[in-house]
């Protein structure tokens, strides 16, 4: 039975049966039928303060659930003002379907007041975009758009509405199928490959496991645990897995790449075997390709064949989903370990391993008279136990958290990987404890990327959202100084941040409590006050200023030749 | 060296400019492009001629697949295949010259389309490299005015052009070939 119903009313019909709950938002003149359409819909609406921060903040939920983050704006600037959301949704894979309204079908291409190409601008910022200009395509198109964002290699999916299609009606019956010829979805896995795979992984002397995004998007945690545990193989997870095996795990020797640890680096690049899961040998990770893991034969398993041998010669790939393919691989495993020899290699390869581990730890240093960053990390850590929900913003605090905070689960981190795009860590908190209302979200921002959201702490009071946003105030775009101090001569050009608002009162001016913190005595009780309060808190923590992020690997570099600590004597920094 | 690229594509808006913004998106300039209707009026060809540096030409036709509107995306530069094109040209032709002119036209297999006391319209089909003769030869006459129509291809191997998932069964993995499998 089909129900003549207006378009605004079917889009929420719609959402509805994909079981949205939330959508993150700002109205505007060619949304206003559909803000009508959700004065009375049982839909959650969190108004946010700009557009960009719908998008994080959609991002934030999903990243957090796993489920597809739902996010709203009206035609010309509010679309416009998404665009930076999207394009971190794309790189980072993750499944966001935006909304916006457009103008009136017959005045596209009018210069009508608002108006602006949206389909034609977020073309290459989504994995699919639609231009809705008839009420009877809308249902059909919204449910694609959901299965496309959450299918697959996730994605943003953005649908462009006009005016007059939230207002027209249209006899309304659900939609029974979706049919998409050109979308093509490999899920299962070679079944020779798998088995070729599973006899490398048992063969390697010095096997590593590269673990990524695609873990957790995939939500793959004990299938690669297994693994792991399978092939015992010293196992690194990248800035976007983390959390994807546990901090915890005796297995796990941390990050790889431009801030990983030393023993990561030296891992990918002395072994024989890279067996890479949900990974795309970023830049950030590889260093100098040529030195790049140079002995190893790489074992590459990805959903997106695009993936394949983009970057780096696959040996053996196998295109599908992890969550298919990892439990293929680990019943191959358990089939033909007890036959395969003893790998005398493997524990040299784990005594190395621990060698290098202990040779170069990373950085802990504590201070009597200041808070160090990495203090600031250890003791968040501390105190969150590898459990909390931590959000970062971009920069060098975002590695610091990276490096020294325990994850214990997937989904747990959530960042900004491959766009890095500062303002990212208060909204997508917000976003993240929408969907997560009785877990502690902590939202770690440096002093730049704060003030790039700092009008979400008015949504945080808005909607009692008990976000922790921890500052980490060094007073400097501090990833920026750092690279100009050790690749500029220390010639310091507009990475100054002076003037940053007293968090007491700005706290105080949004309606909820806010500290400063400059003592290293007393950082354990600022931060475990903040946690302990019921409400959103601002804790500004002051940290030396001119701290640099060690390990390094200088942007090109080899991974093998790693900065592992500042220039002695740091006398560009007097 | 120009690529010729083959596409099915989902006759729908939007789609061309996914396509092409590909290429743009990497700088790529597009020497021609051709677009029609299939038997299946829901389904659109197209063939595409670019210089893509060899490096990425793998990775292209890749995320020519990817696209949610392509059915198929295949490379025919090193692969059994015809490709055509088609030039309509006018050429100035005193009275001196038109036999000659009519010569040459005869040996390219051209016809002629309109004949006036000025000269001729001329419509020649054929690779795209005879084509470039014929044009350089007509030029030789004088003043000429040329329309070409881009090329148009078609795959010689028939698993080619078979409309189910072409990804990434070997052609697109290299040397590791057959054990690539799909599904
Ligand atoms: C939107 C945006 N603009 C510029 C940059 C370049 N950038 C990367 S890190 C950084 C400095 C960040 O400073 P801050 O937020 O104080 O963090 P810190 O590095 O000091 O911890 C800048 C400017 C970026 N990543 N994103
Ligand atoms: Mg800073």
């Amino acid at each position: 039975m089909s129900q003549l119903m207006s378009g605004a009313k079917i889009l929420l019909e719609c959402l509805a049966r994909e079981g949205v709950d939330t959508i993150f938002g700002y109205p505007g003149g060619v949304t206003l039928p559909l803000y009508d359409a959700m004065y009375d819909n049982p839909i959650r609406h969190i108004l946010v303060r700009h557009e960009q921060n719908a998008a994080f903040a959609a991002q934030g939920y999903s990243r957090s659930t796993g489920k597809v983050g739902v996010c709203c704006a009206t035609s010309g600037p509010g679309a416009t003002n998404l665009v930076t959301g999207l394009v971190d949704a794309m790189m980072d894979s993750i499944p966001v379907v935006a909304l916006t309204g457009q103008v009136t079908a017959k005045l596209i291409g009018s210069d009508a007041f608002q108006e602006a190409d949206t389909f034609g601008i977020t073309r290459s910022a989504t994995k699919h975009n639609y231009l809705v200009k008839n009420v009877n395509e809308l249902p059909q198109i919204i449910h694609e758009a959901f299965y496309i964002a959450a299918s697959g290699r996730p994605g943003p999916v953005l649908v462009d509405i006009t005016k007059d299609v939230f207002q027209g009606n249209a006899h309304y019956a659900p939609v029974t199928s979706i049919h998409l010829p050109g979308y093509k979805v490999y899920t299962e896995g070679h079944t020779g490959q798998i088995r070729r795979a599973a006899q490398m992984m048992l063969e390697a002397e010095r096997p590593m496991i590269y673990a990524g995004g695609g873990i957790v998007l995939s939500n793959s945690s004990a299938e690669l645990r297994e693994l792991v545990e399978l092939v015992d193989a010293p196992t690194v997870c990248t800035l976007m897995g983390l959390g994807a095996l546990s901090s915890e795990h005796p297995n796990f020797i941390s990050m790889p790449g431009m801030h990983g640890s030393y023993a990561a680096n030296m891992g990918m690049y002395n072994t024989d075997l890279i067996i890479a899961l949900g990974v795309r040998f970023d830049d950030r990770v590889t260093g100098r390709l040529n030195a790049f893991a140079p002995h190893a034969r790489i074992i590459h398993v990805d959903i997106d064949p695009a993936e394949i041998s983009k970057i780096r010669n696959a040996d053996l790939p196998i295109v599908g989903d992890l969550k298919r393919v990892l439990p293929k691989i680990n019943e191959v495993l358990r089939e033909l370990k007890p036959e395969a020899g003893e790998r005398p290699g493997l524990k040299a390869w784990w005594k190395q391993m621990r060698e290098w581990k202990s040779a170069h730890p990373l950085e802990t240093s504590v201070s009597d008279t200041e808070i160090k960053p990495q203090h600031l990390m250890r003791e968040i850590d501390r105190l969150t136990k590898g459990k909390a929900i931590v959000c970062s913003d971009v920069g060098q605090h975002q590695m610091w958290a990276a490096q020294l905070i325990r994850f214990n689960e997937p989904r747990l981190w959530i960042n900004s990987g491959g766009l890095g795009s500062m303002g990212f860590g208060l909204p997508s908190a917000l976003g993240a404890q929408v969907a997560n209302p009785d877990q502690l979200v902590v939202a770690i921002c440096g002093d730049g990327g704060f003030q790039m959201s700092i009008p979400e702490l008015a949504t945080l009071f808005n909607f009692g959202l008990p976000v922790k946003v921890i500052v980490m105030n060094n007073g400097y775009l501090g990833m920026v100084r750092q690279w100009q101090e050790l690749f500029y001569a220390n010639r310091l050009s507009q990475v100054t941040l002076d003037g940053f608002p007293d968090p007491v009162q700005l706290a105080g001016a949004y309606g909820f409590k806010g500290r400063t913190v400059e003592k290293p005595s007393e950082l354990a009780e600022a931060l475990e006050t903040a946690f302990a309060d019921p409400g959103p808190y601002l804790l500004n923590v002051r940290v030396t200023p001119t701290e640099n992020v060690f390990p390094m690997v200088p942007a090109g570099g080899a991974i093998n030749e790693m900065v592992l600590t500042p220039p002695q004597p740091a006398e560009a920094r007097k | 060296m120009l690529q010729i690229i083959t596409l099915l594509v989902e006759n729908k808006t939007g789609a061309l400019m996914r396509v092409t913004g590909l290429l743009t998106a990497r700088g790529y300039n597009i020497d021609s492009l051709t677009v029609a209707r299939t038997l299946d009026p829901e389904l659109s060809r197209m063939t595409i001629a670019v210089a893509i540096e060899p490096h990425q030409r793998r990775q292209l036709i890749k995320h020519m697949n990817k696209l949610i509107n392509v059915l198929q995306a295949t490379d025919l530069t090193d692969s059994p295949a015809v490709i055509r094109e088609l030039v309509l040209m006018r050429v100035r032709a005193p009275q001196e010259s038109r036999t000659a002119i009519l010569k040459e036209a005869e040996i390219f297999g051209a016809r002629v389309v309109d004949s006036t006391l000025e000269g001729f319209a001329l419509e020649a089909t054929g690779d795209i490299e005879k084509l470039d003769e014929f044009i350089d030869i007509m030029r030789s006459y004088g003043e000429i005015e040329v329309t070409r129509g881009g090329a148009v291809a078609v795959s010689l191997e028939s698993k080619k052009l078979r409309l189910s998932p072409p990804v990434p069964r070997g052609a697109e993995e290299g040397k590791t070939e057959e054990k690539n499998g799909v599904i």
